[in-house]
């Protein structure tokens, strides 16, 4: 087994075969023997993957063809977990096998760039974690439950479907190609695949689209937290806890992160308590009461200062924090989705599905259904994470199918979670907290006369209802709580007080399920305005040299001022829209992360050309292409439309009419005031959808040519040029998956007997 | 019975350690491991200089965290 361990280290698929140190043993498993392995069908492993397509098969044929008056939320779990089973089994082994084609004998960037700060080989199930907690945060609970108004089925299969196809390939091959670049960011990389024109056009669409989503999801904090004295308190919290911690971090304990996250998770848990106790006094209803413009505001002058202020004092700590409750909560959802398996009233497909004037979000299901869910199926800003940071830890080649696509699957998981937790509330409460004001009235009588009115089979709701569920969760009212976070709270409190605490402990779940949303939103918020903030910087370097230097601080204010004002003047225009707000923004915030994740495709397609696959080159080109077909007709109809609910310049022209022709209420905009503020929104709106659509067709097209350019080399024998750093032989080995290999545990093994000393070479330096 | 509570307990620190790794608080030890893999001739940070080093290099090199 250990003779001749050259000709082992030689042998290989992978053309150009890299030669690793005689003296180790072989960096990779044998090609051969991991084919072997993979065509080896045990009675006992046909027999595993029979059962899980039967099971996903019955559970497909439960939610899709078996119409009964409810369906178990369990189908759901078994419908999603079978399709991510088979789909990373085979479907990324032929991506792997056709297009990343990886290489374990060459070294990543973790081992032969590593110095121990930022490029460091990190254990795969640790990496997994780490770039989970990097990519999921509010969008995948938010998106499902918007969407949830067509019914569940078109929702449910987009995100498994989506996901599988579209989602996790992107995030795979993004992360894969960086590696092989040493980490480089989408950005760079879009800029040496795509040249001046295309690279420039990405970049200043990444920076746009950054924009738009820090505002959406700035939005949905706010929608939350508005008229909640409860939740503005819980929330507000944060902010010393944060401090507190980074206090602890920097001077009293540094490196303790295990330490201050558990002091920290304890501080916001009686947070959470406390708020519901400082709602019941007379003077933290009054102080703690804010509107949704204050709160905004408040964000707004937050968002500057949080992202001026050193690292440590509140973003990393609020960081760890947010990790803590992300895998937490995820946890804790699946338990509870499990154990208590609701029962669904939610029809398949809805009366709306058919239908483009839906309350909580306009426009037919294809395309806006594919663009209010994005996170969760597909993407675009998680090329950003892809790219960059995670490519930087990965410790073998082949184990980016795991981290990228498996790390995808399993956001896509908490999708479907969250869809399953909007859909098992009653579906009249579910249309009075999603659909605007301007709709319901604002009170719980209005609010179940405008619901029952909509004639929705078996909704028959009452202001009983209404304003129980309200006293239950500790709110003064749940009515067009828009936003989807507050509707995914009173899910997650309809389902877990039936796990743990009753009735009793419904307050807190609910403002539990808020707190952790915010949490994960301020990161993301944080997060999005500082790296914006470089981008720009970057950008302005090119022509004044001085922005450049990061450490230059009128520049840095100047450049976090401007995105801040740009994030914060598209919230305050969704805060006061007297259209609703979220309704006509989110499609906005999906079409941009669509077209990011277009462009990040794009850019792949590319790469994927220059490397020579063309026979496999639909792997990417299907979800490209289904990416743009949905984000440009998307866009199409918000910028062309002549329904005024759908086309932002046919609203504009309806309300720029009616001003002129003296109205003085028009719609749902009762004053003068309202209607100019509709012309302003639906002007920047409208203008905004162009530039996206166009950066993107210039980005799409330039990756076109760039693969016909590549096609048209091949064939008349012109060598590409190959962006990749150059392979280094690796010293190391680890398995590439969850569960080792028999060969990866034998070869694991023989890794084991070799001293320390002998692995890694004297970097020298 | 004591096997009983060992196995918890042993399960509970994997899965604290794991935590750990994912929220990056190894981060130190594994600066050491590398530096002494690597052979420096200096002598490494120390605990307080490293995680100062580590969040004030995040000022000017920001990481992204998704919606």
């Amino acid at each position: 087994m250990a003779g001749v361990p050259d000709q082992r280290n030689n042998g290989s698929r992978v053309e150009g075969g890299l030669a690793t140190d005689p003296n180790l043993p072989p960096a990779a498993v044998d090609q051969a023997r991991l084919d072997a392995e993979d065509r080896k069908w045990t009675p006992a492993k046909i027999a595993l993957w029979a059962a899980i397509a039967l099971l996903g098969g019955v559970a497909w044929f439960m939610l899709a063809i078996v119409r009964g008056e409810t369906v178990n939320a369990i189908w759901f779990v078994f419908a999603s977990v079978c399709t991510y089973l088979i789909g990373y089994r085979f479907y990324s082994k032929v991506i792997e096998r056709y297009i990343t084609k990886p290489d374990d004998r060459r070294a990543t960037p973790a081992e032969y760039k590593a110095d121990g700060k930022d490029y460091v080989r990190t254990d795969r199930n640790v990496l997994f974690g780490h770039h989970f907690a990097a990519i999921a945060g509010a969008g995948p609970l938010v998106g499902p439950v918007i969407a949830a108004q067509m019914g569940y089925l078109p929702g449910t299969i987009w995100i498994i479907v989506g996901v599988v196809l579209a989602g996790a390939v992107q995030d795979y091959l993004v992360m894969f190609f960086s590696m092989r670049r040493g980490g480089r960011s989408l950005g760079q990389m879009a800029r040496e695949e795509l040249g001046v024109i295309g690279g420039t056009a990405a970049l200043i669409a990444t920076l746009l689209i950054m924009v738009i989503i820090v505002a959406i999801l700035a939005l949905v904090v706010v929608n939350a937290l508005g008229e909640s004295p409860w939740g503005v308190f819980s929330v507000g919290m944060t902010i010393p806890i944060a401090l507190f911690m980074g206090v602890y971090l920097r001077y009293l304990r540094p490196g303790k992160v295990m330490e201050v996250s558990i002091i920290g998770f304890v501080l916001l848990m009686a947070a959470i308590i406390g708020g519901g106790l400082v709602a019941q006094t007379g003077w933290g209803a009054s102080v703690f009461h804010l509107d949704k413009v204050t709160i905004a505001w408040g964000l707004i002058i937050y968002g500057f200062i949080a992202a001026i202020l050193p690292v440590w004092l509140l973003l990393a700590p609020r960081d760890y924090l947010s990790t803590f409750m992300k895998i937490g909560v995820i946890v804790m959802l699946a338990l509870a989705i499990i154990v208590v398996r609701p029962e669904v009233t939610v029809p398949a497909f809805s009366e709306f599905a058919s239908r483009e004037n839906g309350p909580v979000f306009s426009g037919a299901l294809f395309p806006f259904l594919f663009v209010t869910i994005a996170c969760g199926a597909l993407s675009g800003f998680h090329a950003l994470i892809s790219s960059g940071t995670t490519p930087k830890l990965v410790e073998k080649e082949r184990q980016t199918r795991y981290i990228g696509y498996g790390g995808m699957l399993m956001e896509s998981f908490v999708a479907i979670m969250a869809l399953v937790a909007a859909i098992s509330i009653d579906r009249g409460l579910y249309f009075a907290m999603n659909a605007p004001a301007a709709l319901t009235g604002g009170t719980v009588e209005t609010a179940a006369t405008w619901v029952n009115s909509l004639g929705l089979a078996g909704v028959n709701i009452s202001p009983d209802l209404l304003a129980e569920t309200a006293r239950n969760v500790g709110e003064q009212s749940i009515v067009s709580r828009t936003g989807g976070a507050p509707t995914l709270a009173v899910g997650l409190a309809h389902i877990m007080h039936q796990f743990v605490g009753g009735t009793a402990l419904m307050g807190f779940w609910y403002h539990f399920a808020i707190m952790f949303e915010a949490l994960f939103i301020l990161t993301a918020v944080d997060a999005g305005t500082r790296v914006a903030r470089f981008m720009l910087q970057d950008s302005i370097g090119n022509f004044v040299p001085k922005f450049k230097e990061a450490s230059w601080r009128p520049g840095a204010w100047l450049c976090t001022a401007i995105m801040v004002a740009a994030w914060g003047a598209v919230l305050l225009m969704g805060v006061t829209d007297p259209l609703g707000g979220i309704n006509t923004l989110f499609p906005l915030f999906g079409i941009a992360n669509q077209l990011l994740a277009a462009i990040a495709l794009a850019v792949v397609l590319a790469i994927v050309a220059k490397r020579g696959t063309f026979k496999y080159l639909w792997i990417v080109a299907l979800p490209l292409a289904f990416a743009a077909v949905v984000t440009i007709t998307a866009s199409y109809q918000k910028i062309f439309s002549p329904v005024p609910a759908v086309g932002y310049f046919a609203n504009n022209a309806a309300f720029s009419k009616a001003l002129a022709d003296g109205k003085t209420e028009f719609g749902t905009a009762k004053t003068v005031a309202a209607m100019e503020a509709v012309v302003r929104n639906t002007a920047i709106q409208g203008w905004l959808s162009v530039i996206f659509v166009v950066l993107s067709i210039i980005v799409i097209a330039t990756a076109v040519l760039a693969t016909a350019k590549a096609f048209r080399d091949r064939a008349a024998g012109t060598p590409t040029t190959d962006n990749e750093d150059p392979a280094v032989p690796s010293r190391v080995f680890a398995p590439a998956g969850l569960v080792p290999t028999t060969a990866e545990r034998e070869l694991a093994a023989e890794w084991e007997n070799v001293p320390a000393e002998a692995r890694l070479e004297r970097a020298g330096h | 019975m004591s096997g009983g509570i060992a196995l918890v307990a042993n399960g509970f620190r994997g899965f604290a350690r794991y935590l750990g790794g994912v929220m990056g608080a190894d981060a130190y030890a594994k600066y050491l491991e590398h530096h002494r893999a690597a052979g420096h001739e200096e002598a490494p940070l120390s605990e307080r200089e490293f995680w100062r080093d580590r969040t004030d290099r995040q000022d000017s090199n920001p990481q992204g965290r998704c919606c």
